[in-house]
């Protein structure tokens, strides 16, 4: 399983509404996450890009595209090689994540950043076509009390001191298709032995650890240049 | 101990709920004002639980963790104790999904254990949920706290456990979710008991009466954590007057139910059935009331 942030294009009629004032755009994709993910790569961005133009040939009023895809957008200096091409033009259009379009937005203050990209969750892929929300990004991991399944994210109300009341037949009371997490976490733990683990009492999160206390930034000094 | 349960209306408007306090006051020691159930909007608890309480009668009023973080959880809880409200059911609380706002965010800042939990602790060591001290403590809340089990919910292996981390947390006492399935229920109790938990909780059943098979139907296949056997749908199903029927099933599981080891009460959940409790209580023995 491969570990990404997973994200999923929008409805072309909906990106096609969001440019139809202009004539002359910039799709950028990115080669990370989002080409793993087969949303954002490079044969995602051209097959975009081939369907807009059709789609405005259509409308009698043609559109000019330019494609790049970063090989992350997340770090900048993937973006230097895209200065030349942002000349002459007012739009640029992110199939790269969320994290990617405000890097774009950030190097290019002047150019109108539209994202045709909906960012969804930090997971993985177990089976080829299906991806699954992993991870909560809650900034203070506890899979380690949990035999390694998050509550906090793959149970729908994030109970850390065991199940809601809700599940039936193992699955989430509010979707018969998704396990309910403390099955899981109820059937690892049996199986390692550990189900006393289980029975004590896990205490408030302190959420201010998540993106509650803010936006969070991570600094570090032994790799820090300056 | 008879409880029972009454949903406030989705308007602002405190007669009818009141009208329903009235009807059944005598034949119920408390009754539960559910907080918002299956995450429909509706009149709050707190407030229909001051206006039955102005009609002499005891309210239970339930708290979700849905919708509130533990700064809303606190200040509605001194609240409610500064309107004579002196008896909590702390629950985690039906998903938004279910409701009439099913794109609304939700909360679960705390769980339904760790809000029993900073609640006893604020009772007892008087300080809030963050540890701070309560500068005034004569002047605390002091709930009756009350928690939810339901033993057919999965993984069931969990359920006893799920009932002593409650009771440890400071659950005074227990609801449980309706049961049907009797020798279930009964193999929920024997562990509870081989747990040593049936004298450190007061334990209510929760009893549901059942108007006719459709109602049965639906409750089995839209509300979350019920399970209702096919025997009783068909039996429903099958009867003349399935509303007598449905209180007559009723009426004997609560028998049934009392014969259990560790059974401190029952807790009627009539689900816009008020009409049928009066007839439910009294037939199975336990009326009138001390008051």
């Amino acid at each position: 399983m491969k570990k990404i942030i997973v994200a999923e294009q929008k409805p072309i009629s909906e990106i096609a509404s969001l440019i139809y004032d202009y004539e002359k755009i910039l799709l950028v994709g990115c080669a990370g996450c989002v080409a793993v993910c087969l949303s954002g790569g490079e044969k995602e961005v051209e097959i975009l890009a081939a369907a807009l133009r059709l789609l405005r040939q259509q409308q009698n009023k043609p559109l000019e595209i330019l494609t790049f895809v970063a090989t992350r957008a997340c770090a900048p200096e993937y973006l230097v090689d895209l200065d030349p091409l942002t000349k002459n033009l007012a739009v640029i259009v992110s199939l790269t994540c969320g994290v990617g379009a405000q890097y774009l937005a950030d190097r290019y203050p002047e150019k109108w950043v539209i994202p045709a990209q909906d960012t969804k969750f930090a997971g993985g892929s177990g089976e080829h076509g299906i991806w699954e929300e992993r991870c909560g990004l809650c900034g203070d991991c506890i899979l380690h009390y949990t035999g390694g399944i998050c509550p906090i994210i793959r149970c729908a109300k994030s109970m850390l001191n065991g199940p809601c009341g809700g599940a039936q037949n193992g699955k989430c009371e509010i979707n018969t298709e998704m396990d309910c997490a403390w099955q899981l976490i109820y059937n690892r733990m049996k199986l390692l032995n550990k189900l006393d683990k289980l029975a004590e009492f896990q205490p408030a999160k302190d959420w201010s650890l998540a993106r509650h206390g803010g936006p969070r930034k991570v600094i570090r000094k032994d790799v820090l240049i300056k | 101990m008879v409880t029972a349960e009454i949903n406030p209306p989705k308007h602002a408007c405190p007669e009818n709920i009141k009208r329903q306090a009235e009807f059944i006051a005598c034949y119920v020691d408390a009754l539960n004002i559910t907080d918002c159930s299956t995450a429909v909007v509706r009149l709050s608890s707190i407030a229909a639980g001051f206006h039955i309480l102005s009609c002499g009668v005891e309210p239970i009023i339930q708290m979700t963790c849905r919708d509130r973080n533990r700064i809303a959880m606190q200040s509605d809880l001194l609240g409610a104790y500064s309107l004579g409200i002196r008896n909590i059911l702390c629950l985690s609380g039906d998903h938004q999904k279910f409701g009439n706002h099913p794109t609304a965010k939700n909360v679960y800042d705390l769980d339904s254990i760790q809000f029993i939990y900073y609640l006893n602790r604020l009772q007892t060591e008087k300080v809030f949920f963050s540890g701070e001290p309560i500068k005034e403590k004569e002047k605390v809340p002091h709930f009756f706290i009350g928690a939810v089990i339901n033993p057919f919910a999965d993984p069931r292996e969990f359920q006893v456990i799920r009932l002593e981390k409650k009771i440890r947390a400071g659950a005074k006492f227990i609801q449980t979710q309706c049961i049907f399935d009797l020798e279930g229920f009964a193999d929920f109790m024997e562990q509870a008991e081989w747990r040593g938990l049936l004298q450190k909780t007061y334990i209510l059943a929760g009893v549901a009466p059942l108007k006719n098979y459709r109602v049965a139907q639906y409750m089995q296949n839209n509300v979350p954590g019920i399970v209702v056997p096919d025997k009783v749908i068909n039996q429903l199903q099958r009867a003349a007057y399935p509303a007598q029927e449905g209180i007559a099933i009723c009426v004997e599981q609560i028998k049934r139910i009392r014969e259990m080891k560790g059974i401190q009460g029952i807790h009627i959940m009539a689900m816009g059935w008020v009409e049928a409790i009066p007839e439910i209580v009294s037939r199975a023995g336990l009326y009138p009331r001390q008051k």
